[in-house]
C-alpha cells in the first residue's frame, strides 16, 4: 500500500507540472491532465442514475466535463457542503491516508450524521422561514428560538419533508408552545394574500406576484381564517382559526381544480391534502431541485424559487429522478442528499475543461462560489481558535449569545456583525435565495486581507501560538498549518515559494507563521467551496 | 410600462432585461440586471440634468437629539420646558434664535435652513430611524433602502461613480439594522470606516492597518501570489478573473493611493483644531474630504443623544463639540465652494419630550418624541437663512405645515437629480416608487417648495 501511494504521490507531483504547463497553453485545455493537487483521472465512485443522465446529456451537447476530484478536495468539500465546517487537521490526516477505496461514501455517511449537519441545514431552512426576532418579521426573541429548535427537531429525527410541511402549514397554537405556528408570523404582512404568497413560495418554489389575481385571491381563501391574538405573555401570541371569519363554500387549488371546503373544518387542510400528496407538478419537485441547489449553488430550475412554464429545468430527467426518489424514500431528504453527494458528477472537480458558455448550467464542473458569510466567519474561527461574540440588542433586553456558538448555528438573523453584514448574510426578508450575497468584490477582500479584526485573530491566535512554540520541525509545522487551513498537505512548489519567503523577509518563527496563515486564508482555495 | 422606461431608457439594460420584461417582470428585471452586473449608466434615466448637488453629507444624530435644546428653543415655555436652557442666542439672520451653547452656528445660519416641523409620530428608535432613513412607515412587504443606499444606487458604481472609495461611506460606526440597503442589497451597504479620525492614526477598517507596515504588505502581497496554487490552476474559470480584480482593486486602497483620503494628517493643525479634535469633529474633516474625492454619500454617526438621564449635563458637553464640527464644515464647504454641490442634512430619528422628566428614575432626562422635531438642511441648491413650519408654543405638536420624512428625503432626491417619482428596482418586481406615492397611503405634505 505504501509503495503504491508513493507511486501514486509521484504521478501527482507530474501532473502538477503538467498542470503548469497546460495553464500556458490555455487554447489546449481540454487536452491537459488533471492538476494535483486538486484533480484525479479516476473516478472515485461507481456511475449512478444521476450520473448516466449528466454525462449522457454533455455527450450529446458535446461539453468535456472536468476531471474528477482529488481526495483533498472531496474531503473539504464534502464537510462544508454537508456540515457547513471545515475539517480538523486530524479528521484531514485520517481521512488523507485512509486507504480504504469506499472511504468517501463513509465520509459521506458520517457526515449526515453529525450534529453540525442539523445546525447548517437549519440555517438553510431559517433563512427559507425567514426566522428573524425584530423587524421586518418581528418573531420576537423567544419565538424565534423555539421555531430554530423546532426546525433543528425535525433534521435531527429526519422527519419526513411532507409531514413537516403539513406540521408547518396546519399549525395553530402558541408561538411558544407550538413553535411551528411562527410559520405564519414570520411574514412582514398576515393577511390572507400575503399568506398565500409566502406559501407559494415557500412550499411550491412558486413567485406568485407574477400569477394573475384571480388565482392568487383563489389560494388565499384556503387561509381566510387564520387569525393572531396575543396573550397576558410577553410578545407571546396564538394562532388561530378565526371562527367568525367564513372560508367561502368552494375554493380553487393552484392546479385549477375545484374543491369544497368544509363549513367547520379547517379549510387549510384541504390544500394541504393536495399539496403534500406528491401529484401535483409542485411539492416534490421543488424540494428535490432545492437539494440539488442547496450542494451546487445552483438549481436544474434556476433560481430555485422561481418554477414557471417558461423557468424548464435544464434536464427534466434528472428532476424528474430526484423527485422520485425522494418520494419513493418516504420523503426523506438525506436519502436524495446522499444520492447526489455519492455520484460521480457531485465529485467532479471545479477547474473547468470545457470553455463551452453552458457547461457551468449543464454541471459539467463543480462551481466555485465564495463561502457564504457564516461558514466564512466559522472557518476563520476554527483556524486562529479565536470565536466571535453575537449579540442581539433588539428588543431590550439584549441577547448575549455563547462564545462557543458557532456563528452557523446562530437561531435569530438579527444578530448584529459587521462581518457577516459585509459578506452578504441574507436579511431574511423575503426569503428568497437570491437574499444571500457571496459577492467577493474590493470591500470583501480588504476586510480579509488588512482589517483590524482578521489581524487580531491572527495576532491572538492560540492555534497559531501552539504550532509555534511546538517543538516540530519546520516541514511538519509547515504541513500541520496547511492541513488546519487547507485540508492538505503543502506541495514541493509551495514549500520553496514559503522558503524564498523566509529568506528574503528575514521574518521567523510567530511572525513567519502569521504570514504564512494570513497568506493561506486569502486564497482562493480557502475562500471558496472548489 | 413607466417603470421600464425610467430604468433601463435606452442602454445595455434594454436588451440584457427585454426577455425577462416580456415574461411578466417589471422593476424586478431591472433589480436582478442592477444587482447582477453593475449595470454602466443605471442611473442615468432616472437623474436628471437638473441636478443641483452631487453629494450629501448626513449628519446623523443617533439617539434623537432634543428640538427643545437645539434648533427649536422655546424660552417663555416656562422651566418644566426648557431646563437651564432658557437664553437661545440670535443668529446672523434676523429672527432666528437657536440654543446658547450653538454660537459659532449661530453665524452660519445663513447657510441653513431648519425645518422645525418634521413628524411621523414614532417613537422607538428603530421603527422611527427606519421611518426617517427610508421615508416609509416599517412593516410593509419590503424593507425599504435608506437614503445613502438610494444615493448609492443612482449617483454610485454604475451610475457614474468611478472612485475607489465605496459611494455609501459612514463614519465611523453602522447605524444599525434600520439604516441599511434594504431589498437594494449587499451591493448598497454602507462602507463603515470603523477606526477614531480624532487618533493618531485613523485606523479605517480595510485601508489602514496600523501594525503592519507597507513594507510588510508589499512583501505578504508577493507571498500571496506565490502561494495561490489554486487560483493558478483554475485560471480559466472566470470566478478567479473576478477573485483576481477584486484583490488588484483591494490593493489599490490599501497600498495605492486610494486610502490617502483618510489621511487627517495631510491637513493643517488649524483646520483640525477648527472642527475639533474629537471624534466628531475629524469625522466633519472627513467627510468634506471624501465628497472633495466624489463621494456621493457620506454619513457621520454621531451617538450620544438618547440622553434620558443627565439631559442637561450631556447637553453642556455635546452642544460645543456639535457646534465646532458642523459650523467648521459649513464654513470649510462654502470657502472651497463645495457647498453649493452638496447637502449638508442634520437631524436623527426624533426630537425629546419638551417636558422635562424631573422624577426619578430619569432626575433631569427628556424622552423620545416623535411628534414634532427639528431637521437642519444646507447647501446641494437648498435656500440657507429659513425656517419651515413651527412647533405650538411649548414644542409639542406641529403648529403649522408639517414635513412628512418622505417630504424630506423627496427633496434631497430632487435636488440630487434622482426623480423622487421615478420607479425603483425591487426582488419581488413590485411597481414601487423612488419615495411612496399616494397608493402607498403614506402620509405627505408635500416637498420642501420653501426651500428649492
Amino acid at each position: 500500500m505504501h509503495c503504491l501511494a508513493g507511486v501514486m504521490n509521484s504521478v501527482l507531483r507530474s501532473w502538477l507540472c503538467l498542470g503548469l504547463l497546460a495553464r500556458g497553453m490555455a487554447a489546449t485545455a481540454a487536452a491537459r491532465g488533471p492538476v494535483a493537487p486538486y484533480e484525479t483521472a479516476a473516478p472515485a465512485a461507481a456511475a449512478s442514475p444521476i450520473d448516466e443522465l449528466v454525462f449522457g446529456r454533455l455527450k450529446d451537447l458535446r461539453i468535456v466535463p472536468a476531471f474528477f476530484c482529488s481526495d483533498e478536495v472531496f474531503l473539504r468539500r464534502a464537510f462544508l457542503d454537508v456540515v457547513g465546517v471545515l475539517p480538523t487537521r486530524e479528521e484531514a490526516r485520517a481521512f488523507l491516508d485512509d486507504p480504504r477505496p469506499d472511504k468517501r461514501a463513509r465520509l459521506i455517511e458520517t457526515l449526515l450524521a453529525r450534529d453540525e449537519f442539523v445546525d447548517y441545514w437549519a440555517m438553510k431552512w431559517a433563512d427559507r422561514l425567514r426566522l428573524k426576532a425584530e423587524f421586518p418579521i418581528r418573531l420576537w426573541p423567544k419565538s424565534a428560538q423555539a421555531y430554530h429548535r423546532w426546525i433543528a427537531g425535525c433534521l435531527a429525527e429526519n422527519r419526513p419533508y411532507d409531514r413537516m410541511a403539513r406540521e408547518l402549514l396546519l399549525a395553530t397554537g402558541s408561538s411558544y408552545y407550538a413553535p411551528e405556528v411562527n410559520f405564519y408570523r414570520a411574514m412582514q404582512q398576515r393577511d390572507a394574500t400575503n399568506i398565500a404568497r409566502t406559501v407559494a413560495l415557500t412550499f411550491m418554489g412558486v413567485r406568485a406576484e407574477r400569477w394573475p389575481a384571480d388565482r392568487l385571491a383563489d389560494l388565499a381563501a384556503f387561509f381566510s381564517r387564520v387569525a393572531f391574538k396575543g396573550t397576558s405573555e410577553w410578545k407571546e401570541e396564538i394562532v388561530y382559526l378565526d371562527p367568525l371569519k367564513a372560508a367561502p363554500a368552494r375554493a380553487r387549488l393552484p392546479d385549477g381544480t375545484e374543491v369544497a371546503l368544509p363549513p367547520d373544518g379547517d379549510p387549510r387542510a384541504v390544500l394541504v391534502e393536495w399539496l403534500v400528496s406528491g401529484k401535483n407538478p409542485w411539492f416534490a419537485r421543488h424540494m428535490a431541485n432545492r437539494l440539488w441547489y442547496e450542494l451546487f449553488g445552483r438549481g436544474i430550475v434556476h433560481e430555485p424559487d422561481d418554477m414557471r412554464p417558461d423557468n424548464p429545468p435544464v434536464h427534466p430527467a434528472l428532476l424528474a429522478y430526484l423527485e422520485r426518489e425522494l418520494v419513493s424514500s418516504g420523503w426523506d431528504m438525506r436519502h436524495v442528499l446522499r444520492l447526489i453527494l455519492r455520484s460521480r458528477t457531485y465529485q467532479l472537480s471545479a477547474i473547468p475543461r470545457a470553455s463551452d458558455p453552458r457547461a457551468a448550467a449543464h454541471f459539467a464542473v463543480y462551481p466555485l462560489r465564495r463561502l457564504e458569510a457564516e461558514v466564512l466567519s466559522d472557518a476563520l474561527c476554527r483556524v486562529t481558535g479565536v470565536p466571535e461574540r453575537y449579540v442581539s440588542p433588539v428588543p431590550e433586553p439584549y441577547t448575549y449569545l455563547p462564545e462557543e456558538m458557532r456563528t452557523v448555528a446562530l437561531p435569530d438573523g438579527n444578530s448584529t456583525s459587521a462581518f457577516l453584514e459585509l459578506f452578504g448574510r441574507p436579511a431574511r426578508d423575503t426569503g428568497l435565495a437570491a437574499e444571500r450575497d457571496n459577492a467577493d468584490g474590493a470591500e470583501q477582500r480588504r476586510h480579509l486581507l488588512n482589517s483590524s479584526h482578521v489581524h487580531d485573530k491572527l495576532a491572538r491566535s492560540p492555534v497559531l501560538l501552539a504550532l509555534a512554540s511546538q517543538t516540530q520541525q519546520p516541514g511538519e509545522l509547515v504541513e500541520a498549518v496547511y492541513l488546519t487551513v487547507l485540508s492538505r498537505r503543502p506541495t514541493a512548489l509551495e514549500l520553496k515559494a514559503l522558503a524564498d519567503y523566509r529568506d528574503r523577509s528575514g521574518l521567523r518563527g510567530r511572525e513567519l507563521l502569521t504570514d504564512l496563515v494570513w497568506a493561506l486564508i486569502n486564497g482562493e482555495e480557502f475562500l471558496y467551496r472548489h | 410600462m413607466r417603470a421600464w422606461n425610467d430604468i433601463t431608457a435606452g442602454g445595455a439594460a434594454g436588451m440584457l432585461t427585454r426577455r425577462l420584461f416580456l415574461k411578466g417582470s417589471l422593476a424586478g428585471a431591472a433589480w436582478v440586471a442592477a444587482r447582477g452586473l453593475g449595470l454602466p449608466a443605471f442611473g442615468a434615466g432616472a437623474a436628471r440634468a437638473t441636478a443641483k448637488a452631487r453629494a450629501v453629507i448626513q449628519i446623523w444624530m443617533w439617539g434623537g437629539p432634543a428640538h427643545l435644546d437645539t434648533f427649536d428653543p422655546k424660552p417663555d415655555a416656562g422651566s418644566d420646558y426648557t431646563g437651564p436652557f432658557d437664553k437661545p442666542i440670535a443668529t446672523n439672520v434676523a429672527g432666528i434664535r437657536i440654543n446658547e451653547l450653538l454660537p459659532l452656528l449661530a453665524k452660519q445660519a445663513d447657510k441653513y435652513s431648519i425645518v422645525r416641523t418634521l413628524t411621523h409620530g414614532i417613537n422607538g428608535h428603530e421603527t422611527a430611524a427606519y421611518m426617517v432613513q427610508t421615508g416609509r412607515p416599517p412593516g410593509g412587504r419590503l424593507s425599504f433602502p435608506s437614503a445613502g443606499a438610494v444615493v448609492s444606487l443612482f449617483k454610485g458604481r454604475g451610475a457614474g461613480y468611478q472612485g475607489e472609495i465605496p459611494p455609501y461611506v459612514v463614519l465611523t460606526q453602522p447605524q444599525g439594522r434600520f439604516s441599511e440597503a434594504g431589498f437594494l442589497g449587499l451591493k448598497h451597504k454602507p462602507f463603515a470606516t470603523g477606526g477614531d479620525p480624532a487618533a493618531a492614526r485613523f485606523a479605517v477598517e480595510g485601508i489602514v492597518l496600523k501594525d503592519v507596515s507597507d513594507e510588510r504588505q508589499r512583501r505578504r502581497r508577493e507571498l500571496l501570489s506565490a502561494l495561490s496554487t489554486f487560483r493558478a490552476a483554475a485560471a480559466e474559470a472566470p470566478q478567479m478573473a473576478a477573485a483576481e480584480q477584486a484583490r488588484d482593486e483591494a490593493y489599490a486602497t490599501i497600498l495605492g493611493d486610494g486610502g490617502k483620503v483618510f489621511d487627517l494628517s495631510q491637513e493643517k493643525d488649524s483646520v483640525r483644531e477648527r472642527y475639533g479634535r474629537n471624534t466628531f469633529g475629524q469625522s466633519c474633516l472627513c467627510a468634506r474630504r471624501l465628497v472633495e474625492k466624489g463621494v456621493p454619500y457620506v454619513t457621520i454617526n454621531y451617538p450620544g443623544w438618547d440622553t434620558h438621564k443627565q439631559h442637561f449635563q450631556a447637553m453642556r458637553r455635546l452642544l460645543p463639540q456639535l457646534d465646532a464640527g458642523f459650523s467648521a464644515l459649513l464654513e470649510d464647504l462654502a470657502a472651497r465652494g463645495l457647498l453649493e454641490s452638496t447637502i449638508v442634512w442634520w437631524g436623527g430619528e426624533f426630537g425629546r419630550t419638551p417636558r422635562v422628566q424631573w422624577e426619578p428614575p430619569w432626575n433631569g432626562g427628556r424622552n423620545h418624541y416623535g411628534n414634532v422635531f427639528s431637521h437642519v438642511l444646507a447647501g446641494g441648491g437648498f435656500k440657507g437663512g429659513q425656517v419651515v413650519g413651527a412647533s405650538t408654543a411649548r414644542g409639542e405638536e406641529v403648529q403649522e405645515r408639517p414635513v412628512y420624512p418622505c417630504d424630506l428625503l423627496g427633496s434631497i432626491y430632487a435636488q440630487l437629480g434622482i426623480d423622487p417619482d421615478g420607479a425603483m428596482p425591487n426582488p419581488q418586481g413590485l411597481d414601487v416608487r423612488v419615495t411612496p406615492d399616494a397608493a402607498e397611503g403614506v402620509k405627505s405634505a408635500g416637498r420642501l417648495k420653501e426651500l428649492m
